[in-house]
């Protein structure tokens, strides 16, 4: 489903560019899990926000279910990440003017598969059925990172991209939100690509690759 | 310590430059705005003061000869002997190679010092004591451009020609006209009025005699004798106290010159009334735009403090007093207020000398009031102007000082976006409004006077520009309602969430905007009002009037075959419920019947004026002395019943219409010498020929026509200027949105940065954010509308009222609505079109940032 | 006494226009088409009238008076005629004007000093002056009687108001030679007869305050002529002095490029004329003082041996300034010395 092959990108550095990413390859099907991890600017995010099609890589190419982002538009690339793609990430990242509700539903409603069925449930599960009317502000960290992952798969994404959701919050939290959102994906069958410093969350995943330098190893 | 915390301060400033140019130019216009409007209106009034005091201005009272013989010598010298303040004057029309010309024929020993050419009469006065003005041939005095159509023959190709003094006038055309003397010009003269000496104008006009006697100075006891048709004008010199010593007696006029009789300032020559209507507006404008300026100053200060809070905290813990830190705070915005003020009042001529050209040839024209074409600038302006930046910059930085002055030592350092006002602050702002609004209803129940009205003016405008954010939050959670789809309801959501930040930027454009409606319905219902009152009262085709009363009576045998109607036109000065006043007499003829601008009346008004039952009074007199029709009003010792009452707009004094017959019986020595006269339109030049050639410069001939059109083109220059006036305004409002807009654009990031990765583009995005802007306009413009017809409702019925005694129907004008709410929107969207353009081409990097969890 | 040299050279009209007065020095320069003064007896009571035949010509009253508390105080009614235009040459019409008339009045305290000008065409009655009865006018400004012996002087400004009698207690005094006063080196000259043996009364009011009862003496100075004075001539500085003997000095000086020209006329208590020129009086400067933006000798010395004076003359009021279109330092002195009194000073040219 997600195939990324030789992807190289770099950034404007202080004197030279800084090579982000050096030629890096993997693959991901649905159903699978995949732990990213490496050190701090090993190029780990840099990978994910390309494979989300949040920016463009300098060579190589990204594919997710045959489409080839590179050939994709801004506008084509935006309709990536509405319906095929669902992104979680550590600073949660939710619409502050919008209710939880209406948070969670937002990327469903997005993509046009907003199922009303789905999200009550979803919400049930993710404990935030009493705090639906509420803003995101009002909500606790691992609260509102169970929104996040709500409003990732109310849309039912192929893919699920999350960078260090876990990052900010306690380890207690932190696991009890992990193994929701394994059970979840694994649950609507998609693929997930989760950035991790942590070898405890990386050893939940079902394979993993290590980045060093900008390369897999 | 000083030198090193308030380098600590200002350093901000160096990082928010956009900030602090915000600042300085809210600061800058607002001030601009203000001592602009404060410029004209000085320089105006300067004006009028001098032509106040013109020779042969409307405002002066004369002396005029009661029967057919003219104004005689020994009349003057005995009058002047008897310490009558009295200048003769020699007015007529002469026919010149550039077309007929007024004639006024002056005494400069007389006439006393700026009484020539109003505010630039120096020049004018020192060149009519020159010999050669004095003596033959003469010299003739005009404004530059007449002086330009006279050499110029018929004022063509003299576009190149300069006015050189001492040009000797060609030669004119045909064999009757007289010679005329050299013509010199000089700035300040009302244009198309040739000035002589009175010798020359004697010549010129065929042997005349003076037409009047004009009063330079106050004759003390006039006013208690004003209505004593006999001119029983008490002892000219001294009042009560100070009576001087070796006066001459208290002769009346009757003593001194049975001949003579006063006259008072004409009244519907009269309209420097109308002018201070019109500086009542400039005024209402320059105020509201200075407010509107102002709110942009506070949102500028208000987040500057906001953002310095940390600043402030850490300074106050590394151990500056509180009260050193606030000295500070003062001090930096006391400079910046002197800077931006300095700017500003620079600025303020700019706009001034730029408008003043307009407001000149408005008041001229429309008024015959000569106000300079140019601006002086007195130290005392450019202090005011200061003054005002300061003060301005104190009152909006007045909440944040206060905010410092209560900011507790161990407050949480990161600064908490003043945009997202609490709830507490919201409901404070609510009850202030409450308050404000009520306070406003009161005034406008129980206020007495103009600054009772101004007052109220203020508290309706400030009222409502807090409630501002109530209303949108409200529209927006309306639309948020029925709001359909994700990126629908996120908008409507997310500009609620905006609406804070922009409220100031908002409540300035809700203000400029119904300064907009308010002031341009109030001038355009004045418009409205004005000509349609112009139809009504110059109903009759051609006015005519004869110099010679003894003439008039053959000019208006000569008339009666010719015209379908001849209304004889007589006046004399009455005293009206305390005041001095004007008794009009008119004929029984349809032309009243069909056109006067009755307010309110009697069914049978007319007839009971016909026969000398009942008169017919002015609104002015009306609401000074509470009459309605009905009522009993004493007039010249004789108790008479009110018929009606009409509009009198731009005369101050209270005016009474009686019967023809009943005036001839009170008045037999008043014979008519002014004549209105009907006839087919189209054959009024015709006969207005004819009576020139008939009659010569002895009659004055006005063309109904030519001085509506011309009251009229004059009126659209006045548009020009509240025109420019509101375009100013607006753009001022447009920019404080733009300036919020950009400041708050970095706070967006974090906003918009999680829609763009759930899959929206950065165009699209920005598409949003240019529509939001759109929409706060459009909604704060709809806010607009109620708000503006208050306004202008206020001045027309309250204001007006206060001031000039009459009140204006207001009119309503959708179409100027409709374009106001267009030029809103554009405001909104020309404001938002940069900061959304940076949305649109952000680098995808920079909203990356804000997921990066590798900080 | 007299008056302000460039209204002499230029003509009343100029005067508001002294920036202008250079630009019209051909017509005050000139006394082609006017009658020359000559020397001869005095032709009375015609002259006490005006004489349309020269070009300028001056009705002049100075009175130094005091109040009912002893206080001193200076009264000035001054009456210029001008011509326009020689006679026959003039405009015509009952509007022409071919004389300007101008005048002048002040009053002066130790306190305060007030000024006030009135203008008028010539012709209308406005103003004017008439022999029988005496009179010489503008507007309510009079100085009227049956005769020039006795006669009611009344003027107003703005913030004063006098009205005085003035009787004659002596003869009319010639001034110069029987009457013909020369004003230069070169032979200019005027006919000049003074009248300064009068006794004033009257009142005098200053603004709101209660009238004041005053008397005094004052000096009448007729003075007329078509001839300006010499070129190069810039001010001058002119006296009339009572002294407590009852004998009286006019003495002026005409300050110009080389040495003043000065002239004087010792009056003795019967009237009686003597003329002295040249270097029979001595008249020097002893004390300035800043008025109106300027430097005016206000104390001066004056000695005329022969009579045995030498005098110090002080002004009453520094500020004596004449706020009018042309204006001059005139004001009440005090004399101290080898002979007490009063007197005035007319000073102009101190630019």
């Amino acid at each position: 489903m997600l195939v990324v092959d030789d992807i190289r990108k770099s950034f404007p550095g202080a004197e030279a560019p800084v090579d982000v990413l050096r030629g890096v390859s993997l693959r991901l099907d649905r159903g699978e899990t995949l732990a990213l991890v490496g050190e701090s600017g090993s190029g780990k995010s840099t990978l994910l926000h390309l494979v989300a099609g949040l920016d463009r890589v300098d060579a190589g190419r990204i594919a997710i279910d045959g489409a080839d982002l590179a050939q994709m538009g801004d506008a084509g690339r935006a309709r990536l990440r509405r319906s095929a793609v669902g992104l979680v990430f550590q600073q949660f990242n939710l619409i502050p003017s919008l209710k939880v509700a209406d948070n969670i539903a937002f990327q469903a409603r997005l993509a046009g598969r907003h199922d009303t069925a789905w999200t009550a449930e979803l919400t049930e599960r993710l404990g935030l059925t009493a705090h639906t009317a509420k803003y995101p502000e009002e909500l606790s960290g691992g609260q509102q990172q169970r929104v996040a992952i709500g409003r990732t798969l109310a849309a039912r994404p192929a893919l699920v991209l999350a960078d260090e959701p876990t990052g900010n919050l306690d380890s207690d939290t932190g696991a009890r939100v992990l193994a929701l959102m394994l059970d979840l994906v694994a649950e609507t069958e998609a693929g997930l690509l989760m950035v991790t410093h942590s070898e405890r969350v990386a050893s939940a995943m079902g394979r993993r690759v290590t980045l060093e330098a900008g390369q897999a190893i | 310590m000083n030198r090193a915390a308030l380098m600590a301060l200002v350093s901000h400033w160096r990082r928010r430059p956009l900030q602090l140019l915000t600042l300085v130019l809210g600061l800058a216009t607002a001030t601009a705005l203000w001592s602009g409007v404060q410029a004209i209106n000085a320089e105006a009034r300067d004006s009028y003061d001098a032509a106040a005091q013109t020779v042969a201005g409307a405002g002066a009272a004369r002396l005029v000869a009661r029967g057919g013989q003219g104004i005689t010598r020994e009349d003057f010298a005995v009058l002047r002997r008897a310490g009558w303040p009295v200048t003769p004057v020699i007015e007529g029309r002469i026919d010149t190679p550039a077309g007929p010309m007024r004639v006024t024929g002056i005494d400069p020993f007389t006439l006393g010092p700026g009484m020539l050419g109003g505010a630039e009469s120096s020049e004018a006065t020192e060149i009519a004591y020159d010999p050669a003005f004095l003596t033959p041939p003469g010299l003739i005095l005009a404004a530059p451009e007449t002086a330009r159509a006279l050499e110029g023959g018929t004022g063509e190709g003299t576009a190149s020609s300069d006015a050189t003094p001492d040009k000797v006038l060609r030669e004119a055309e045909g064999p009757e006209r007289a010679e005329l003397p050299p013509v010199r010009a000089v700035a300040g003269l009302a244009p198309g009025t040739l000035v002589v000496d009175l010798s020359v104008a004697a010549r010129l006009l065929g042997n005349a005699a003076p037409t009047a006697l004009i009063l330079t100075g106050p004759v003390p006891d006039l006013e208690d004798h004003a209505d004593d048709d006999r001119g029983a004008i008490g002892g000219p010199i001294g009042g009560r106290n100070g009576e001087p010593v070796g006066g001459p007696g208290g002769d009346t006029l009757a003593d001194l010159a049975p001949g003579l009789r006063l006259q008072t300032p004409q009244g519907n020559a009269d309209i420097s009334r109308l002018t201070d209507s019109f500086h009542l507006n400039l005024t209402a404008f320059g105020l509201l735009a200075f407010a509107v300026g102002l709110f942009i100053v506070r949102g500028a200060v208000g987040l500057a403090f906001e953002q310095r809070r940390g600043v402030f905290r850490t300074l106050r813990a590394l151990g500056l007093p509180l009260r050193r830190l606030l000295v500070l705070l003062l001090a930096e915005l006391l400079i910046l207020a002197v800077f931006a003020g300095l700017l500003g009042v620079a600025l303020g001529w700019l706009l001034a000398s730029a408008l003043l050209p307009d407001v000149a040839a408005t008041l001229r024209g429309l008024y015959g009031a000569e106000v300079a074409g140019t601006l002086t600038l007195s130290p005392a302006w450019w202090l005011s102007g200061l003054g005002v930046a300061v003060a301005g910059t104190l009152l909006a930085a007045g909440a944040s000082l206060w905010q410092v002055a209560r900011l507790p030592v161990l407050a949480p350092a990161q600064p908490r976006a003043w945009a997202m006002a609490g709830v507490r602050g919201a409901w404070l702002q609510a009850a202030g409004a409450l308050a404000l609004l009520v306070l406003a209803l009161g005034l406008g129940l129980w206020g007495r006077g103009l600054v009772a009205g101004f007052a109220m003016l203020g508290a309706l405008m400030l009222g409502a520009a807090l409630c501002l954010p109530l209303i949108l939050r409200g529209a927006l959670r309306l639309g948020a309602r029925g709001a359909r789809g994700p990126v629908a309801q996120w908008f409507w959501a997310d500009t609620g969430q905006q609406v804070p930040g922009l409220s100031l930027a908002l409540m300035a454009l809700l203000l400029a905007l119904a300064a907009n409606i308010g002031v341009g319905t109030m001038v355009a219902s004045f418009r409205l009002t004005f000509t349609g009152w112009l139809d009504q009262r110059l109903a009759a085709e051609l006015y005519v009037s004869s110099t010679d009363p003894a003439e008039a009576g053959a000019m208006r045998d000569w008339l009666a075959p010719r015209t379908r109607a001849i209304l004889p036109i007589v006046s004399t000065g009455v005293t009206l419920g305390g005041r001095p006043g004007e008794l009009y007499g008119v004929a029984d003829d349809a032309t009243y019947r069909d056109n006067w601008p009755i307010l309110t009346g009697l069914s049978d008004l007319w007839d009971q004026v016909a026969a000398g039952q009942g008169v017919v009074i002015n609104e002015q007199l009306s609401r000074a002395q509470e009459l309605a029709p009905g009522d009993t009003l004493p007039v010249a010792g004789e108790d008479w019943q009110v018929a009606g009452v009409y509009s009198d707009y731009g005369n101050p004094l209270p005016q009474v219409l009686m019967g023809m017959d009943a005036f001839a019986t009170r008045y037999p020595d008043i014979t008519p010498a002014r004549f209105g006269l009907r006839l087919p339109p189209g054959d009024a030049p015709a006969l207005a020929d004819a009576l020139r050639d008939r009659y010569g410069s002895g009659v004055e001939i006005v063309d109904q026509r030519a001085l509506k059109a011309e009251s009229l083109r004059i009126f659209e220059r006045t548009f020009t200027v509240t025109g420019a006036l509101n375009v100013l305004t607006l753009s001022v409002a447009g920019f404080a949105i733009l300036t919020s807009l950009l400041t708050l654009a970095g706070m967006r990031l974090p906003q918009l940065a999680p829609v763009w990765a759930l899959g929206l583009t950065r165009r699209r995005l920005a598409m949003l954010e240019l529509g939001r802007a759109v929409m706060l306009a459009a909604l704060t413009a709809l806010a607009a509308l109620p708000l503006g017809l208050a306004l202008a409702y206020v001045l027309l019925a309250v204001i007006n009222v206060e001031a000039f005694g009459w009140r204006l129907p207001m009119h309503l004008f959708p179409l100027d609505w409709l374009r106001l709410f267009a030029l809103a929107c554009l405001a909104g969207a020309v404001a938002s079109l940069w900061p959304a353009r940076r949305i649109a081409t952000l680098p995808p990097g920079e909203l990356l940032k804000v997921f990066a969890s590798e900080r | 006494m007299s008056v302000d040299r460039r209204l002499v050279l230029t003509g009343l009209l100029t005067l508001p226009v002294t920036a202008r007065a250079q630009g019209f020095a051909g017509l005050g320069t000139g006394a082609r088409g006017y009658a020359m003064p000559r020397p001869g007896p005095f032709d009375f009571p015609a002259d006490h009238g005006p004489h349309p035949e020269f070009r300028i010509e001056w009705w002049y009253v100075t009175a130094n008076l005091r109040d009912a508390a002893g206080r001193d105080c200076g009264v000035q009614w001054t009456l210029f005629r001008s011509a326009l235009a020689p006679p026959g040459a003039g405009p015509e019409g009952p509007w022409a004007a071919q004389q300007a008339w101008m005048g002048h009045a002040a009053v002066t305290t130790p306190e305060v000093h007030l000024s006030a000008e009135r203008l008028a065409r010539g012709g209308t009655g406005q103003a004017g002056a008439s022999v029988q009865p005496f009179g010489a006018w503008i507007d309510d400004w009079r100085l009227t009687g049956p005769t020039p012996d006795r006669v009611e002087m009344v003027a107003r400004g703005d913030a004063f108001s006098y009205a005085l009698t003035l009787a004659a207690d002596g003869p009319v005094v010639p001034q110069g030679e029987g009457g013909y006063s020369v004003k230069s080196a070169a032979g200019q000259a005027s006919r000049y007869y003074s009248q300064p043996f009068y006794r004033a009364e009257g009142q005098l009011r200053l603004g709101d305050a209660a009238v004041q009862q005053v008397s005094g003496t004052a000096w009448l100075d007729r003075e007329w002529s078509s001839q300006p004075l010499a070129e190069d001539q810039s001010g001058w500085d002119w006296f009339s002095l009572n002294f407590d003997s009852g004998e009286k000095l006019m003495a002026f000086r005409l300050r110009g490029e080389g040495a003043p020209f000065v002239s004087a006329t010792w009056i003795a208590a019967d009237g009686t004329p003597t003329p002295y020129g040249g270097t029979a009086l001595r008249i020097a400067p002893l004390r300035e003082a800043a008025v109106a933006g300027r430097q005016v000798p206000v104390a001066w010395s004056l000695a005329l041996p022969e009579k045995g004076v030498d005098i110090r003359v002080e002004a009453v009021n520094d500020a004596a300034w004449m706020t009018t279109a042309v204006a001059y330092w005139e004001g009440p002195m005090r004399i101290s010395g080898s002979h007490g009194g009063r007197g005035y000073l007319e000073m102009t040219g101190y630019d």
